[in-house]
């Protein structure tokens, strides 16, 4: 039997044949297979010969005619031509993949599954796809979309005097990003704004971790009587919905009639402040506003891990005459920050893009004259103002390209780092 | 003898941080509901305990022909529901899949999910706004489901996936040598299994848009169509302070269900968020 094998070519001459859509597949006498791809290629060619190109003309040039080409509406267009053609290449690949497969298992002497093995391995092998599909479709258009409009936005003049349908929109390559570095009032805007974005999420998201786990250590004290309403009590802040506690505060720290000014402060035996016009107390109002609001969600998980620790550990320390400074800094803050370290890093992410806080307190104002965002602006806010207020939606883009760098950078950092994600089997 | 002093001490003074710390957090809440029982109108007069509380403000807000208040309600209920079950169904599939194959593209996939979850899609909010203006959706409900649930798939699936793979596969494997199909081994055997992080999940995706300003803000045009928070924000925002009894009225009614539900699930919310959390 040996002897009369000879050697063959199949798995070449199927991908070569493959660049016609479903030829390798006849090649390989897979006639099913072959007519699906076919027919698959046909239809894609049939719905977007036309359409594709003139996406492609509108994505590099953005227009030419001013009032009758939208160079917004073209960018779209051709992102969406970008995406049809990756996932119309996506198809052609996996054409030529399986026709070259098969053809080499062909060269090899192997019999090529029939029609119902086709089948069977289609459904076992494309039944992960067809799970996700729902998902990464809604994904592509809701997520991924924005995300490259965004990234080309960044390198357009897009902006209040270059607005379509009356003027036409062009890349300009880096200006953007240039400007925000370069001119005067952008790079101070800038950096004062990242400043800020800094202190007020290391601030804010340092302060409510303490006091969430402070909390939670005291009334987890074992005589300790009421634990079940304390703790009720003390969720109440994560419970409400967090842009009307922002809001009834935005009430309560109003300058004029608030009751912070109004009642409190007097009863203290202090001066009233002007939290909402002079941007040092706006700033201080909100890192304590945001306290109130996030320590209950460190104090719920603490208290679950608290829960966790076997009294053993604690007896143990007692016996080995452990004080409780002792018991606490070596028992105790260690188990809580191991346990919480995940969610805690992702209470930082979270409070650098908090947007409710900012803009439902005091809009991201007071107003400062020396740069084109409020006083208590952080990045996020400050695009929402350049793109809602002042139009300067490629400076905005830009931002965004910033701000998303960041948070990649911080995000993958600290993944690298997490033990489930190294755990992963990755393949 | 010294012992019982101590302890009597510590726990002294545990109770007043403790009591100070419930006047902080309780007093805002019972602030704005005194407000919303005020007879004025503004803020200025307003007192937290009123000599003569009314229910004149809660009438206003229940006057159809007065107030959108019941209209933006049931905005809200609609779409956060909505969200709700959309988003446990693509969760639960994308986890699965994540969870149980392994296929190409998988490992990709996972990065991507995990890169996404990072960025809030409302950093993109310029995007969202000419796609949906150019598709037709803005101001409608169905932009905004859609911006939601596509949010809502990255970090969900990253918990989700995480609860799957603790559930034994020796249960699926079993499963399927006694012939049982890729959807029977997923809904009679898996999503049993699966219930306290698909109530996470659920629990999540409809508070999620509850909270949510700055997406409804972008893409809801007419006050017909608005959603609570952009609704109540209005309401304050217009003329500040001149109509904030009404608004504390409005927020008092929102408060307190959502407070209440949340109170009943919240030992969910901690078990999940830890169980998924930590290890995915």
């Amino acid at each position: 039997m040996e002897e009369t094998k000879k050697i063959t070519n199949h798995g070449r001459n199927a991908a070569l044949l493959s660049i016609i859509p479903g030829f390798g597949q006849f090649y390989n006498k897979q006639f099913v297979k072959g007519f699906i791809f076919l027919i698959l290629a046909m239809s894609f060619a049939f719905t977007f010969y036309d359409v594709l190109p003139v996406g492609f003309w509108g994505l590099f040039t953005l227009g030419e005619i001013p009032r009758l080409d939208h160079s917004v509406f073209l960018l779209i267009d051709g992102i969406i031509a970008l995406i049809i053609t990756i996932m119309g290449l996506g198809i052609f690949a996996l054409n030529i993949y399986d026709a070259r497969n098969n053809g080499k298992k062909r060269d090899a002497g192997l019999e090529l599954n029939s029609v119902r093995q086709q089948y069977h391995n289609l459904i076992d092998n494309g039944f992960p796809y067809l799970m996700i599909t729902p998902g990464f479709f809604l994904l592509i258009f809701v997520v991924i979309f924005p995300i490259l409009f965004v990234l080309l936005l960044a390198f357009t003049n897009y902006d209040l005097y270059h607005s379509p349908p009356a003027k036409l929109v062009d890349w300009v390559g880096f200006q953007n990003f240039i400007d925000i570095f370069k001119l005067d009032i952008w790079r101070t805007t800038f950096f004062a704004v990242l400043a800020w974005t800094i202190v007020w999420t290391f601030g804010a998201t340092t302060l409510q971790v303490a006091l969430g786990i402070f909390l939670a250590i005291l009334v987890n004290q074992k005589d300790l009587k009421g634990k079940a309403i304390i703790r009720t009590m003390m969720i109440l802040p994560w419970a409400v919905p967090s842009f009307i506690t922002i809001l009834i505060f935005s009430g309560m720290f109003n300058e004029s009639f608030g009751v912070i000014n109004k009642t409190l402060l007097p009863f203290l035996g202090m001066e009233p402040q002007p939290w909402m016009t002079n941007e040092v107390w706006t700033r201080f109002a909100l890192i304590m506003i945001q306290t109130w609001l996030g320590f209950p969600f460190i104090f719920a998980m603490t208290t679950g891990v608290l829960q966790s620790i076997p009294e053993e550990l604690y007896e143990a320390a007692t016996v080995d005459g452990a004080t409780i400074m002792q018991k606490f800094f070596n028992i105790t803050l260690p188990l809580v920050l191991f346990a919480t370290a995940p969610i805690l890093i992702t209470q930082y992410t979270f409070n650098f893009n908090n947007f409710n806080v900012i803009f439902l307190f005091n809009g991201g104002g007071p107003a400062l004259p020396s740069q084109n965002a409020g006083g208590t602006d952080i990045l996020i806010s400050w695009i929402y103002r350049l793109t809602m207020t002042s139009a300067q939606y490629g400076k905005a883009a830009a931002v965004t390209m910033i701000l998303s760098l960041i948070v990649i950078t911080v995000a993958l950092w600290q993944f690298k780092r997490t033990k489930s994600f190294q755990e992963e089997d990755m393949m | 003898m010294s012992n019982k002093q101590n302890k009597i001490i510590r726990l002294t003074l545990s109770y007043i941080v403790i009591l100070a710390m419930i006047f902080i957090v309780v007093y805002p809440l019972l602030w704005v509901i005194g407000s919303s029982l005020n007879p004025g109108q503004s803020l200025s007069g307003s007192k937290m305990f009123p000599e003569n509380p009314t229910l004149i403000h809660y009438q206003f807000l229940f006057d159809l022909e007065k107030s959108n208040y019941l209209l933006w309600y049931w905005n809200s209920m609609k779409i956060s529901i909505t969200t709700m079950i959309l988003s446990v169904i693509s969760v639960a599939f994308t986890a699965y899949a994540f969870s149980r194959y392994r296929f190409i593209g998988r490992k990709n996939g996972l990065m991507t999910f995990l890169i996404l979850q990072m960025i809030p899609n409302f950093a993109a909010l310029i995007a969202i706004f000419v796609l949906a203006n150019r598709t037709g959706l803005l101001d409608t409900h169905i932009g905004l489901i859609l911006v939601y649930v596509g949010g809502q798939i990255p970090m969900n699936t990253w918990l989700m996936k995480g609860y799957l793979d603790t559930i034994p596969k020796e249960l699926d494997e079993s499963a399927k040598m006694d012939g049982a199909g890729h959807f029977r081994i997923f809904f009679q055997i898996v999503m049993p299994l699966a219930k306290p992080i698909l109530a996470v999940v659920a629990l999540f995706s409809f508070i999620a848009p509850l909270g949510d300003f700055i997406l409804a803000r972008i893409l809801l045009r007419s006050e017909k169509n608005f959603t609570l928070a952009v609704g109540l924000y209005e309401l304050v925002a217009k003329q500040f302070g001149n109509e904030f009894t009404k608004f504390a009225a409005g927020a008092v009614l929102v408060a307190i269900p959502i407070a209440l539900l949340f109170l009943m699930f919240q030992k969910y919310f901690v078990s999940g968020l830890t169980a998924g959390g930590t290890k995915g």
